[in-house]
């Protein structure tokens, strides 16, 4: 069913209001990070008012001949007086360098963010850059009898990132959001094969990094009268779309009330091949706790994969990651999962890192740097110990715990250092 | 050398510089709160705010200007991959 049926002309999802968009169905990975079992479907909408013709985004740029064929079924080039760009990534603006061309006199109306954006794409083509017009929430344009308002709901999933919602008709362009790597010619989510993994999928892989900002754009949504969301990919959602909207508060609040919530949390993981790094993350955990009002974990790797340790990162205000080192490197596990968090938010986060060390122990510094890297902030130089920590040594490892759990609870005592002193 | 000093707010260090030292060479060194990106002034990953001392810090580039214009930074705040400390008293903490 993934194209049969779907002829080369538009499809009416609302009156006056037609899918113009394009299936990929061969597609087997998006963006690199992303499995599209049965490939994905690249949306784009016409709305059609008593004073001119809209066009909500566009498509992929090798798909522009279907998206223009279609969209010439139901508009004339010199109709359109509005192109809204919901987003910009390029399998969605990969037509309008094009369309641009066709129809000169449309007006652009896309969020602040996108404008730098907009002006990368259109580099190539070296043409006069079209009239274009940032615009923010209940922003609005007139279409004739017809009214498009727009919703500023920025990094979903780039900074650029807005809604559109067609007035008189409950209908809501929500680019991204909402959407799914899920092609199927039956358009509709209540005519479509089973898609419910795609969406959950999607989000995981694509909007949970930003669970933040989806319950800003939800909680703009959330009152509007919805009789349909029109996403830039998969399926359009005309069957009970507020489903959709609940499902996406649920999958971006933690699903267990956090009971460590009322004070700064801690989670210290670990590996250790003869015990030396765990007793040393034992006393860094010990000293952390000792001051209050600093809620522990202790986790070896070795007892888990490094995909379950995600949820527990996102929730973590602070990390500390302690590793031995084998052959001048980190293990394997602790970088499994270092490599892992690009589907959480870690930014900001406290980070630090300790292990113990036969020969030369660079695993601590090349922990920290990957933790800069993440954009942890790293405020206490990290501990390397030689072999066995005595009981000194144990204490600096408390004493590394004490430092965190300062940072984490904003217990500093003012410091004056000299860069010179600095390492 | 003429030196100055930058305190970063939010973890409570103060430290004396260099003049001629750009905010990224401190902050990182002392585990200051703000973080990067690209570090080569075009992403805003790195915008701070300067609480006060601004005037002490030389002003912004014609690409830093348009960076912070593009991303709508408001008054008082300066990319730290790029704002060059010329002396004085600066306090800095992440945007």
């Amino acid at each position: 069913m993934q194209a049969a049926g779907l002829t080369d002309s538009a499809v009416e999802i609302a009156p006056g209001v037609h899918w113009v968009g394009a299936l990929d169905p061969h597609l087997r990975s998006f963006d690199i990070i992303l499995k599209t079992a049965n490939g994905t479907s690249y949306n784009s909408y016409v709305v059609r008012g008593e004073n001119g013709v809209a066009i909500i985004d566009t498509v992929k740029e090798n798909f522009a001949d279907i998206f223009f064929q279609r969209l010439e079924s139901v508009a004339r080039y010199d109709e359109i007086t509005t192109i809204v760009l919901n987003h910009l990534e390029p399998d969605h603006s990969g037509a309008l360098p094009e369309l641009l061309k066709r129809a000169p006199q449309a007006k652009v109306y896309l969020s602040s963010r996108a404008q730098m954006m907009l002006k990368a794409l259109l580099k190539p083509t070296g043409g006069k850059p079209p009239e274009y017009i940032p615009v923010t929430t209940d922003d609005e344009v007139d279409l004739g009898g017809r009214t498009l308002r727009f919703l500023h709901t920025p990094y979903l999933h780039w900074p650029d990132t807005q809604c559109t919602y067609l007035v008189e008709d409950g209908l809501l362009f929500t680019g991204d959001i909402f959407g799914c790597h899920f092609c199927d010619a039956r358009l509709f989510n209540d005519t479509v094969g089973d898609f419910r993994f795609s969406f959950e999928y999607y989000y995981a892989h694509i909007m949970r990094p930003f669970r933040e900002y989806v319950l800003d754009a939800i909680a703009l949504i959330e009152p509007l009268e919805l009789n349909l969301i029109a996403p830039a990919h998969g399926p359009i959602l005309r069957h009970q779309p507020r489903d959709y909207v609940h499902r996406y508060r649920e999958l971006a609040t933690p699903r267990l009330f956090n009971e460590a919530k009322s004070e700064k949390t801690l989670v210290v993981f670990y590996i250790s091949a003869y015990g030396n790094t765990r007793r040393m993350a034992e006393a860094l955990a010990a000293g952390a706790e000792s001051l209050g009002g600093v809620r522990v974990s202790l986790y070896d790797l070795e007892g888990g994969e490094s995909g379950i340790f995600t949820d527990l990162i996102e929730e973590a205000d602070g990390l500390a990651f302690g590793s031995p080192t084998i052959n001048a490197d980190a293990v394997k596990p602790i970088w499994d999962v270092l490599s892992s968090l690009t589907t959480v938010n870690v930014k900001g986060k406290l980070g630090a890192a300790f292990g113990s060390y036969g020969w030369s122990g660079e695993a601590v510094r090349l922990i920290e740097d990957r933790l800069r890297g993440l954009k942890l902030r790293v405020p206490v130089e990290g501990l390397r110990i030689k072999l066995v920590p005595d009981s000194d040594e144990l204490e600096q490892c408390r004493s590394l715990g004490e430092q965190l759990a300062r940072h984490l609870t904003g217990r500093l005592e003012h410091r004056e250092v000299d860069l010179a002193a600095l390492a | 050398m003429p030196k100055a000093k930058v305190t970063f707010q939010d973890i409570g260090v103060s430290v004396t510089v260099p003049a001629g030292t750009r905010l990224i060479e401190v902050s990182e060194k002392v585990g200051a709160g703000i973080t990067y990106g690209c570090r080569e002034g075009e992403c805003c990953t790195c915008l701070t705010k300067i609480v006060s001392g601004g005037e002490n810090l030389a002003p912004p580039s014609v690409l830093e200007d348009q960076v912070l214009k593009d991303n709508m930074a408001p008054r008082g705040h300066r990319l730290a991959c790029q704002a060059q400390i010329i002396g004085g008293e600066i306090v800095v903490k992440p945007a």
